[in-house]
């Protein structure tokens, strides 16, 4: 779950990790008034969550009355729906060294890592381009972080004297942070090295790992990040939402993540994998998919019911197709049971609204069986994923 | 010959008075497993299935030959339950518990790894030999186990326990059957990935070729690619991505928690590129894996 940069930077003032002067502007008068007290040129970054905004959410101005303007324009950018959360007005110092660290998990070698490198930008951008100005360090999640790991890293940036100190206080703080606050990524994109010597860190990205929002609530509270914010890329829809709902109230077996697409092809499908390999197939075969979904770990039928009426209900929907891979744990007669009820209390005929039912494994006999008495065909396991796909598509028209 | 499990393979399960551990545990029984005991803090006397239930892991290695564990506690007694079985010499250790924080995850692998245990998971269901052995939940209620997997010459390496099941049932289906299939776990930070356990498949005689199942997000696929192009394998490996609709998506996430994409090298058309430049097969579609398999062993 992505932070915005403020909520970031606080939890590195927090760790007394040196920042540049900066103040989140909710207007654009209280914008042109923290520019002329910091003076000189600012920057000014409108908080947002958005993948590829970065170009249209940031303005370097060099006086108050520019910020002004600037800040007028980027409070109306669109962030997937949202409105930005203020705007990060920052000083903008230049020094003699720029530098970059990135703190993440290494799936290789399964543990922490942190790359830095002698310019500014993501390590990840710069990777391709410039290998050899890059460094990197593992670290531990199982020991306590130690200093001397930053202290080689900074000795291989090829720092020395109070340089190399200052680095290794920053880039101790930073480790012990990200793992403190069960940080997925965080990357400092630019440090400077100013006129004093002193480092000052400028640009954050941060990422919170989502399986650790409940543990890290306190610290999530502190930041004022509500217990329903889950950071996502857009707003969710009200399909989405009531997906969620459906899903929150019963504790048996899950449904999501739903998402909303605009095809019409009405998915029913599970599970995690099955629905990633199901959806692909389903473009794959030409069709355009209405939504996503993720049947698992055994749902109850009220579950596949409610699913099956809220995607059936989306607007633009005529048929659905219920698929998964062959399920273990899941059972295709509780799933069969669930479509047929929720398609019935539409006052609908299964066998018209239903393109396939694919679901074979675990009571597939049952299944079977409930599907005949509706005159709903049963495909079993020797229809592949992709057949089943091709032949929703091609009922569908 | 099989992949880390044998016939005379025994295992415990921790957790073992959970829903989802009585359903496996059953169904591993029913499928020939030799499960040797259990662990629930406080239910130490009863038996699962007849299987004797104690308070503690050392309770069952101090009297027997414990080969592996399967951990299915909830998520935050996982770590400890890992380190309990790491403690007490448990070499082999499957975690099944879903939504480990990686850092926790990279904890117990770390810690496995200084003892000379090996960690198959988070979030994942498990390993089968066919007809030999179940180590973990794939494939369900026996029966429906013996339709999907049969003895055969395909390993399987998969990030998605269902994809597991339905990937093998097509190379059941097609008369190739699986060697070993081994549900790895879809979290960013698991204890082995393709690259770990491909040495394994290239020492068993019975695998003639590899199969994996990948999705979006972390290094896992060029991880593979390399160790592929640096090892001068006996092994054909198919590959099958996953989740390509999420490349228009950028940010999305959908499904297993690894499947987050925020690095370059994390995108189905990335690894899709870098498998092929080292050989692998890649497949369009679940159907094609078992001609792609066949085409490649000469068969």
């Amino acid at each position: 779950m992505r932070f915005y940069e403020f909520e970031a930077k606080q939890l590195l003032a927090k760790s007394r990790i040196p920042l540049v002067q900066s103040e989140v502007a909710n207007t654009a008068e209280e914008a042109e008034k923290i520019a002329s007290t910091i003076g000189g040129p600012v920057i000014l970054k409108a908080q947002a969550i958005a993948p590829g905004l970065a170009a249209a959410s940031t303005r370097e101005v060099s006086d108050p009355g520019a910020a002004k303007a600037a800040a007028t324009e980027l409070l109306g950018i669109d962030d997937g729906g949202r409105k930005p959360r203020g705007i990060l007005v920052e000083a903008r110092p230049t020094g003699e060294a720029v530098y970059s660290l990135s703190f993440t998990y290494d799936g290789t070698a399964k543990r922490p890592v942190v790359a830095a490198a002698n310019m500014a930008g993501k390590i990840d951008d710069l990777a391709d381009e410039h290998p050899d100005r890059i460094v990197r360090r593992h670290f531990s999640a199982l020991f306590p972080f130690s200093d001397y790991i930053a202290k080689e890293l900074a000795k291989s940036l090829s720092l020395g004297g109070n340089d190399l100190k200052r680095m290794t206080r920053i880039v101790s703080g930073l480790a012990r942070l990200f793992l403190k606050y069960d940080l997925a990524d965080l990357d400092i994109t630019s440090i400077v090295k100013l006129g004093d010597g002193n480092f000052v860190v400028l640009d954050v990205e941060a990422d919170l790992e989502i399986e650790a929002r409940h543990r890290q609530r306190p610290m999530l509270d502190e930041l004022g990040f509500s217990k329903d914010d889950l950071r996502q890329v857009r707003e969710p829809t009200e399909f989405e939402l009531e997906g969620a709902r459906i899903d929150a109230e019963d504790p048996r077996g899950i449904i999501s993540p739903i998402a909303e697409f605009d095809g019409n092809i009405g998915l029913v499908i599970g599970a995690g994998g099955g629905s990633l390999t199901l959806t692909d197939a389903v473009r794959k075969h030409g069709g355009r998919p209405a939504n996503y979904a993720a049947i698992g770990g055994n749902p109850s039928v009220d579950k596949a019911r409610r699913l099956t009426k809220l995607v059936l209900t989306k607007p633009g929907v005529d048929k659905i197709a219920v698929m998964s891979n062959v399920v273990s744990n899941t059972r295709a007669d509780l799933v069969a049971r669930g479509v047929i009820k929720g398609i019935t209390e539409l006052g609908f005929e299964p066998a018209d609204k239903i393109l396939i039912f694919r679901v074979p494994g675990a009571w597939e006999a049952d299944a079977a069986k409930i599907l005949e008495k509706y005159g709903v065909e049963y495909c079993d396991r020797t229809v592949s994923i992709s057949e089943a796909a091709r032949r929703a598509v091609e009922k569908v028209g | 010959m099989a992949v880390i499990v044998h016939e005379d393979f025994q295992f415990i399960v921790q957790g073992i008075t959970g829903r989802e551990a009585l359903n496996f545990t059953r169904e591993c029984l029913q499928y020939g497993s030799k499960i040797i005991g259990g662990v629930t803090p406080g239910k130490g006397g009863r038996e699962v299935y007849g299987v004797p239930v104690y308070d503690t892991v050392r309770e069952i290695t101090d009297k027997e030959r414990v080969d592996g564990t399967i951990i299915t506690v909830p998520l935050a007694f996982a770590p400890d339950a890992a380190y309990e079985a790491i403690d007490a010499g448990i070499k082999e250790i499957i975690i099944i518990t879903e939504g480990i924080p990686r850092k926790d995850a990279s904890a117990i692998v770390e810690y496995a790894d200084l003892h000379g245990a090996r960690l198959i998971g988070p979030n994942c269901l498990g390993i089968i030999v066919p007809d030999v052995c179940r180590f973990g939940s794939l494939g369900g209620p026996a029966v429906d186990c013996r339709k999907a997997f049969k003895p055969g010459v395909v390993g399987v390496m998969s990030r998605s326990g269902g994809m597991t099941t339905e990937i093998c049932n097509a190379l059941t289906l097609s008369g190739l059957g699986v060697s070993t299939a081994i549900s790895i776990g879809g979290d960013p930070v698991i204890g082995s990935t393709y690259a770990d356990l491909i040495p394994l498949f290239e020492a068993d005689e019975d695998t003639k070729a590899v199969v994996v199942y990948s999705e979006p997000g972390g290094t896992a696929e060029a991880e593979l690619a390399r160790w592929t192009k640096e090892n001068d394998s006996r092994l054909p490996i198919v590959a099958f991505v996953a989740g390509r609709f999420m490349d228009e998506m950028p940010g999305m996430s959908f499904g297993h928690a690894g499947t987050v994409v925020n690095k370059k090298v994390d995108s189905p058309a990335d690894k899709m590129r870098r498998m092929r430049e080292a050989g692998i097969s890649v497949a369009e579609e679940i159907g094609d894996i078992p001609g792609l398999v066949r085409e490649r062993i000469g068969n």
